[in-house]
C-alpha cells in the first residue's frame, strides 16, 4: 500500500457499507453498515449463526462478500490480490482454535510472517518476536513446539504471532471459547493490556465482563443483521431491543 | 479356566498362577513351532534324497547356458547361475527405480489435480484413479504387452520420431551416447556448476536471514548450469558421441533399446501405483487443517508461500509413510514381470534357474531373502524417519 | 422496548449462482483455471470420441467367427463366443448349473446379513459360514450324495477367481485374528512368533509365495500326501493374506480404548471371554472397511495364479487370445477382463467407503 492513497486519520479505520453476503442461496449478512474509528474497541455478540464471525472474517477477506464496500485503513477490498494482501498485512487475527503451525517452534511461528512478508532480517524478526512473547508473558517457551503448550499459552502465542506483524487492527474470533475455564483469564488479561495500548480491536466474544471493561461499543447481531449497538454500560443495563434483552438474559446468569 | 473360583494357595499350582500359565503356554508354543519345523525339515530331507537332489549353494557356480534379453552388466550363456541372479536383481531394481520415479511424479500431479477447484480437472483425476486402481496390475501388464506393444508395427514399418527414435514391436530404439576425449572437461564443468549452485543457494539463505532480501537462486543457477558446460563444449568440442540406431536388414543396429517387456512393465506399474499415490497425496493435503491456511493467509502470506512454508511441510509428514509402502508394493509388483517374460529376478531365478537346476529350496530362499531384506531395511528407515519428523506434543 | 423487524432474505446476485455462477466458480474463476479447463476439455475430446467409436459405433456384436468382424472396431463376437469359457473354464457345460446354483445360494444366503434390522445377525452369519462352504464344495466338486465329480483341474474362468478369493478370505480371517491377538499378547514368545510370521509374509511378493507353494510344498509333506494344484495355491494365498488381515485387525484392537479392557477384566472375564465377548466384537466392526479393502487386494491378486498354471478369468482370456482362430483379439479380451475386475473391485470399494462413513462418528473438517 503506497502512502499516497492513504486517507487522513479522521477517516474510519474500518468502513463497512451495505455489506451483503450469501453462502449459496443462504443470505448470511444483510446490509451491514459499520464504521470503526482508530483506537476504537468493539465487541460483537449474538447467538451462533448470527453472522458475527463472518463479518470479521470479511474484514481480512477470509470470506468474500458479494455486495457492498469494505474499506480498511484507506484500502478497499476488491478482487485485486495486491489490495487483499496489503490489508492482511495491517490486520492481525486470532482464531478460536489458535491455528498455530504445529511443525514450527513458538519463535518460528512468530518470525515466519515478518521474515517472508515484511522482508525483515532474521535477527530483527527474532528480537521483535521475543519482545511480544515477553509481553504475553511466555518468553521461556520460545523454543518449544505448540503441541507442548497449554491452550491458554497457545492462544497467547497466537496473539504474539499476530502482533509481530505490527498490525493496526486486531480481529479476535471467539478467542476464549475453546479454552478451559481456568485459562480464560490469562488470555483476556493479555487482550486488556493490548486495549490499554490503544490498539483498534474487533472482538467476537461472549465474555461480557471483558466487554464491560474494555469495549467502547458493543454490537448485537442476529440473523445476519446488526440489531443494536451502544456503549457497554447502556447496552447491558438498558437494552433497547427485545431480542437483545432475551439474548442477554440467556447468557448472563 | 475357573481361576477366579479357586483361592490361590501359597506356592500355587501351575494351573492357577497366571504367570506360570503364561510360561507354560509359551513353552508349548515354542515346542510346537520347533516340532513343525523339524517335521518339515525331516520330510524335505527324505524327499530330496528320494529325488537325488543334493542341497547346497554350489549350483550357483555352474554355467547357466541360456541367454538373457536385457542385462545391465556383461553377460553371456557361459556365465554362472550366480551371475544370472545378479543380472535379474539389477533388472528388478531398474524397473523399480524407473517405476518409482515416474509413479511419484504422476501420482503427485493427479493427487493435486483431484483437489483442484477446477471441476473438470478434479473429475478427470477421479476417473483415472478409480479406473486404474481397480484393475489388477497383472492384467494391465498383459494389456500393455500383448495388446499394445506386440501389435506395434515390425521394424521395417517403425514409427520414428526424427531420425533418432524408433518404436516398433521389438522395442524403443534411441541414440546411445558414448564419451569422447573432451568428456572429462565437460563433466568437470558440470560438477563445478553444481557446486556453484549449492554455494549460491547457501549464500542466498544467509543473506535472506541477515537482511530479509530474497535472491532468486534460479536467476544465478540457470546461467551457471547452462553457461559452464556450454563453455566446456565450445572449448573442447562435443563431449558425447551419439550412436544412432539404423535399420539394417530386418532389425535396427546401434543405439540403445528399451525392450517391449520393460516398457509394458514400467508403464503398467507406473499407471497402477500412481493411482494409489494420488490418493495418499490427496488425503495428506486434506489432513492439514483448513485453519492452517486461514492463519497463514491472515498473516499476509501469499498463496504460494502458504503452500510452501505451511501446508506442504505438514502434508509430507502424512504422505511419506504410506508413500514408502507404495514404493515397496511397486518393487514387489515388479515380480509380475514373470507373466510377460521380462528378465527380472523372479522370472529368471525363481523361474528359469529353478526349472533347470531343481534346487527349489535354495532358489526360493534366496529370492525371498532379497525381498525381505528390501522390506525390512525400508521399514527400518521409515521408523527412523517417523520418529524424526513426528510433531512434538506433550 | 423496540422490536427489530428483520429484513427479508434476498436471492444472491445472479452472477454467483445458477449455471453461470457454477461455471464461473468451478471452471473459469481465473485465467489459469480457464486454461486448465480448456486443456482438460481437449484431453477428453482427444480420448473419448475414438474410444466410443471403437467400442460401440464401429464394433461388431453378432456373428460366430472372426470373419464376421468387418467394421474395423471392437470385435465383441470373440467375447460372446468364448463367454462360457471365460465364466466357467473347462467345467462341463451340462453341469454348469451347479456353479450357478452355488452362486445363487451365496447371494440368497448372504442377503440377510446386509439387512440392518436383521435380528441375531452374528449367529446367522456364523451358521452361514459353517454350512455354506460344505454345501459349496459338494455342489462344485461333487463326488458324493449323487453328484458326479468335477475335478479342480476343470475349474476355471471367473468361477475359479471367485473360489480362490472367497476361500482365501474365509481361511485368512480366523488365522489373521489369531495372529493379531498374538501380536498384542503380553507373552514375549508368542509375540515374537506372530511378528515373525506376519512380517515374513508381508515382506515377500505373492508370486514368490505361489512359486513356493507349488514347488516347495510337495517337498515339505510326508511321502504319499499330496495336494492338487488349486489346493496348493489356496494354502499359499491363505498364509499370505492372513498376515495382511492380522495387521488390519491389530489396527482395530489398538483403537479400542483401554477402559474397555479394564472394564472387562474388572468383571472377572478371562482372556478368551474378554476378547470374544467384549473386545473383538467391537474391534472387528471397526475394521470391516479395512477387511473389505484387503479383500479387494486379494481379488486382484488372484490373477497371479496364472504363474502356476491355473486357469482363472485372466488366464482363460489370455489362452483364448492365443487361439489361431481368434488372433489379434488381445485388446477386446483384456478390455473385457478389465471390465469384469473393475466392476467387482469398484463395487466393493464403494461399499467399504459407505461403511467407513457409516462407522465414522468423529467430526472432521
Amino acid at each position: 500500500m503506497s502512502e499516497a492513497n492513504k486517507q487522513p486519520s479522521a477517516e474510519p479505520m474500518i468502513l463497512l457499507q451495505g455489506l451483503n453476503k450469501w453462502y449459496g442461496q443462504f443470505h448470511v449478512l444483510k446490509d451491514i453498515n459499520l464504521s470503526v474509528q482508530p483506537g476504537e474497541r468493539i465487541v460483537l455478540c449474538g447467538p451462533s449463526g448470527s453472522g458475527k464471525s463472518t463479518t470479521i472474517r470479511c474484514i481480512n477477506r477470509l470470506e468474500e462478500h458479494q455486495q457492498g464496500r469494505i474499506v480498511v485503513d484507506g484500502t478497499e477490498l476488491t478482487h485485486d490480490l495486491k489490495h487483499i494482501e496489503a490489508v492482511r498485512r495491517e490486520v492481525g487475527m486470532v482464531f478460536q482454535h489458535f491455528n498455530l503451525f504445529p511443525h514450527l517452534t513458538v519463535l518460528q511461528n512468530c518470525t515466519l510472517a515478518p521474515m517472508w512478508v515484511r522482508k525483515m532480517p532474521k535477527r530483527q524478526a527474532e528480537e521483535i518476536a521475543m519482545h511480544f512473547l515477553e509481553r504475553v508473558r511466555i518468553p521461556e517457551q520460545a523454543h518449544k513446539y505448540p503441541g507442548q503448550l497449554s491452550g491458554g499459552q497457545q492462544q497467547r502465542v497466537a496473539i504474539a504471532r499476530a502482533l509481530c506483524m505490527k498490525p493496526k487492527i486486531m480481529l479476535f474470533d471467539e478467542p476464549t471459547s475453546a479454552l478451559d475455564p481456568e485459562m480464560v483469564k490469562e488470555v483476556l488479561d493479555t487482550m486488556i493490556g493490548l486495549a490499554e495500548d490503544g490498539m483498534t480491536m474487533l472482538c467476537v466474544t461472549h465474555e461480557m465482563g471483558f466487554a464491560r471493561t474494555v469495549a467502547n461499543r458493543v454490537i448485537f447481531m442476529d440473523k445476519g443483521e446488526i440489531v443494536e449497538q451502544n456503549e457497554p454500560n447502556a447496552f447491558f443495563t438498558n437494552p433497547q431491543n427485545e431480542r437483545t434483552k432475551l439474548f442477554l438474559s440467556q447468557i448472563i446468569h | 479356566m475357573q481361576t477366579t473360583a479357586n483361592v490361590p494357595r501359597p506356592g500355587g499350582s501351575v494351573w492357577t498362577d497366571p504367570k506360570a500359565r503364561a510360561w507354560l503356554f509359551q513353552i508349548l508354543a515354542v515346542i510346537a513351532v520347533v516340532a513343525l519345523g523339524w517335521f518339515l525339515f525331516d520330510n524335505t530331507q527324505t524327499n530330496l534324497e528320494k529325488r537325488g537332489i543334493t542341497s547346497g549353494f554350489s549350483f550357483l557356480n555352474n554355467s547357466a547356458g541360456f541367454g538373457i534379453a536385457q542385462h545391465l552388466i556383461d553377460y553371456d550363456e557361459s556365465n554362472s547361475y550366480g551371475r544370472v541372479f545378479v543380472v535379474g536383481l539389477l533388472n528388478t531394481l531398474l524397473v523399480s527405480v524407473i517405476g518409482i520415479v515416474l509413479a511419484t511424479l504422476l501420482g503427485f500431479l493427479l493427487g493435486v489435480a483431484r483437489l483442484s477447484p477446477n471441476w473438470l480437472i478434479s473429475k478427470l483425476a477421479t476417473v483415472y484413479i478409480e479406473t486404474f486402481r481397480n484393475i489388477p496390475p497383472l492384467l494391465q501388464i498383459f494389456f500393455w504387452y500383448f495388446a499394445v506393444m506386440l501389435s506395434l508395427p515390425g521394424p521395417r514399418q517403425s514409427m520414428g520420431v526424427g531420425e533418432a527414435f524408433f518404436l516398433n514391436s521389438r522395442g524403443l530404439y534411441m541414440p546411445a551416447p558414448s564419451p569422447t576425449d573432451s568428456f572429462g572437461l565437460f563433466a568437470g564443468a558440470v560438477v563445478v556448476a553444481i557446486i556453484g549452485v549449492v554455494l549460491l543457494s547457501r549464500w542466498s539463505k544467509a543473506r535472506f536471514e541477515a537482511t530479509g532480501q530474497l535472491f532468486p537462486v534460479s536467476l544465478g543457477a540457470i546461467p551457471l548450469l547452462i553457461g559452464l558446460p556450454g563453455l566446456a563444449i565450445l572449448l573442447g568440442g562435443n563431449p558425447l558421441q551419439w550412436s544412432v540406431p539404423e535399420l539394417t536388414g530386418f532389425n535396427f543396429r546401434g543405439g540403445w533399446v528399451l525392450i517391449p517387456e520393460l516398457m509394458a512393465l514400467t508403464l503398467a506399474l507406473t499407471i497402477y501405483t500412481a493411482a494409489f499415490i494420488a490418493e495418499n497425496v490427496r488425503s495428506g493435503i486434506m489432513a492439514v487443517n483448513h485453519g492452517q491456511t486461514e492463519a497463514a493467509r491472515s498473516l499476509g502470506l501469499p498463496a504460494g508461500k502458504t503452500l510452501r512454508l505451511v501446508i506442504i511441510p505438514q502434508a509430507l509428514r502424512v504422505i511419506i509413510p504410506p508413500l514408502t509402502s507404495q514404493y515397496l508394493n511397486l518393487a514387489k509388483n515388479s515380480s509380475l514381470a514373470a507373466g510377460i517374460g521380462y528378465p527380472d529376478m523372479v522370472s529368471l531365478f525363481a523361474g528359469t534357474v529353478l526349472n533347470q537346476t531343481g534346487q527349489a529350496i535354495e532358489v526360493i530362499a534366496i529370492t525371498m531373502s532379497v525381498y525381505l531384506a528390501i522390506s525390512i531395511s525400508i521399514s527400518m528407515l521409515m521408523n527412523w524417519y517417523n520418529k524424526r519428523i513426528a510433531l512434538i506434543e506433550r | 422496548m423496540q422490536t427489530h423487524t428483520f429484513k427479508p432474505d434476498l436471492p444472491p446476485p445472479a452472477l454467483s449462482v445458477g449455471v453461470v455462477g457454477w461455471l464461473r466458480a468451478n471452471l473459469f474463476s481465473s485465467w489459469f483455471n480457464t486454461l486448465l479447463t480448456l486443456f482438460a476439455a481437449y484431453l477428453v475430446w482427444l480420448m473419448l470420441p475414438p474410444l466410443i467409436q471403437w467400442a460401440f459405433i464401429d464394433a461388431d456384436w453378432t456373428g460366430t467367427t472372426r470373419a464376421d468382424c468387418t467394421s474395423g472396431g471392437a470385435c465383441w463376437v470373440f467375447v460372446q463366443q468364448r463367454f462360457g469359457q471365460f465364466m466357467y473354464g473347462f467345467y462341463p457345460s451340462e453341469l454348469r448349473w451347479r456353479v450357478d446354483l452355488t452362486l445363487w445360494l451365496a447371494v440368497i444366503g448372504a442377503a440377510p446379513l446386509f439387512v440392518p434390522q436383521m435380528p441375531r445377525k452374528a449367529m446367522y452369519g456364523l451358521a452361514f459360514l459353517v454350512v455354506y462352504p460344505l454345501l459349496a464344495f459338494w455342489l462344485l466338486h461333487g463326488g458324493f450324495f449323487g453328484l458326479s465329480t468335477v475335478s479342480t483341474s476343470q475349474w476355471g474362468g471367473l468361477m475359479l477367481t471367485l473360489v480362490i478369493a472367497a476361500v482365501g478370505i474365509a481361511g485368512a480371517l480366523p488365522l489373521g485374528i489369531l495372529l493379531a491377538l498374538g501380536r498384542r499378547s503380553d507373552m514375549p514368545a508368542i509375540r515374537v512368533i506372530c511378528v515373525t510370521f506376519i512380517e515374513f509374509w508381508r515382506g515377500v511378493p505373492l508370486i514368490t509365495v505361489l512359486f513356493m507353494s507349488s514347488v516347495m510344498l510337495p517337498l515339505f509333506l510326508p511321502e504319499g500326501l499330496s495336494f492338487d494344484k488349486l489346493m496348493r495355491a489356496l494354502i499359499g494365498v491363505i498364509l499370505f493374506q492372513s498376515a495382511y488381515i492380522a495387521e488390519v485387525v491389530r489396527g482395530g484392537l489398538q483403537a479400542i480404548p483401554k477402559g474397555q479392557y479394564e472394564a472387562a477384566a474388572a468383571m472377572g472375564l478371562g482372556y478368551w471371554r474378554m476378547m470374544g465377548l467384549v473386545i473383538l466384537p467391537q474391534a472387528l466392526k471397526l475394521v470391516i472397511p479395512g477387511i473389505v479393502n484387503t479383500f479387494i487386494a486379494l481379488f486382484k491378486d488372484t490373477s497371479l495364479v496364472i504363474i502356476i498354471g491355473l486357469f482363472d478369468l485372466l488366464n482363460s482370456i489370455k489362452q483364448a487370445t492365443t487361439d489361431p482362430a481368434w488372433l489379434g483379439m488381445a485388446t477386446e479380451g483384456y478390455v473385457f477382463a478389465a471390465l469384469i475386475f473393475w466392476i467387482f473391485c469398484f463395487g466393493m470399494s464403494r461399499y467399504s467407503q459407505h461403511l467407513e462413513r457409516k462407522l465414522d462418528t468423529g467430526h472432521k473438517r
